[in-house]
């Protein structure tokens, strides 16, 4: 069994309208050393398997296809066995 | 012709978009639940707006893997024609069959408001009966309908001549100022603004029927083509 820990981000050249806001925020509040703000998406996967390189392979497709928008979106992944 | 229109679970405006074809532009138009997978003896698949699986993840991600779409993408690789509006645009865009993403508007504001576009193509399949660079007032309901596609693919979609409608004041942050677009072969049409909205006077106005009675004109051309 592995478990995949997966962050979804917006690619640098897509402005994030809510990241800025949180930006400004931020700034409102004071901490104005904020320099940046990236918003995106955690997910975790539990999934049955015993080969590593299968595992990585599937979830891989599943980012591709349904978790991240590959045309706005970036993502990357960390898989353990548990 | 007969007209498709598909209904995702969380649509909404797929009885306006049937009213509109059927009622007032005098195209049969039937109902079609997202689980069926057939979209015989139509000549055309409309995917209306609403927020088809609750927008859950992005907007239209998840209705992209309905049931139907396997039979939209079918069509559409047949030469069928295909209009997404609204929700059904960002479906069109998730389901690969048009270039792109509809990211959240600048303002982070979901807007409701009538939109002034521009007609700057009036040779496609779905603008023929407007005249080019004709002023049309459509509403336009969406909190994620700002046009983003890198700058290879935006400088491909102008070059092709892909953009059909743009925002005369730009009301979402779209590149380009960008309200509807065509795939490169021109059979699949995406736009945020509702042209079955204004249908009728009644309404404010039937600067939306240009986009059906389009359609009609051309599938009614083809088949005298094909009959001649």
């Amino acid at each position: 069994m592995y478990k995949a820990k997966i962050y979804v981000n917006y690619k640098p050249s897509v402005l994030d309208p809510k990241a800025e806001a949180i930006k400004t925020a931020l700034t409102r509040m004071d901490h104005q050393n904020v320099q940046d703000v990236l918003y995106g998406k955690y997910f975790e996967l539990t999934l049955d398997g015993t080969d590593e390189a299968a595992v990585r392979d599937q979830v891989e497709s599943i980012c591709d296809q349904l978790l991240a928008n590959v045309n706005m979106e970036t993502y990357r992944f960390d898989l353990e066995a548990v | 012709m007969r007209a498709a229109v598909i209904t995702f679970p969380g649509s909404n405006c797929d009885t306006d978009l049937q009213w509109a074809l059927q009622q007032i532009c005098g195209i049969p138009a039937d109902l079609i639940p997202a689980s069926q997978d057939s979209l015989a003896g139509y000549d055309a698949v409309f995917l209306p707006g609403g927020f088809s699986y609750g927008d859950y993840l992005r907007s239209g991600a998840i209705a992209r893997f309905s049931p139907i779409m396997g039979a939209v993408k079918q069509f559409a690789a047949a030469g069928g024609y295909v209009i997404g509006i609204c929700n059904g645009f960002q479906i069109l865009t998730e389901a690969g069959l048009l270039p792109g993403a509809l990211q959240w508007n600048t303002s982070l504001h979901f807007i409701c408001a009538p939109a002034t576009l521009t007609v700057v193509n009036t040779a496609t399949a779905f603008s023929n009966q407007y005249t080019e660079n004709q002023a049309i007032t459509l509403p336009i309901a969406h909190g994620e309908g700002n046009y983003y596609a890198d700058p290879v693919t935006l400088a491909d979609l102008e070059a092709h001549h892909q953009v059909v409608f743009r925002y005369r004041e730009n009301p979402n942050g779209s590149l380009n100022d960008i309200a509807g677009i065509t795939n490169r072969a021109g059979n699949v049409l995406g736009m945020m603004p509702h042209p079955e909205r204004r249908v009728e006077a009644l309404l404010g106005g039937t600067d939306g029927q240009g986009v059906f009675n389009s359609l009609a004109h051309t599938v009614k051309e083809a088949a005298v083509h094909v009959a001649g």
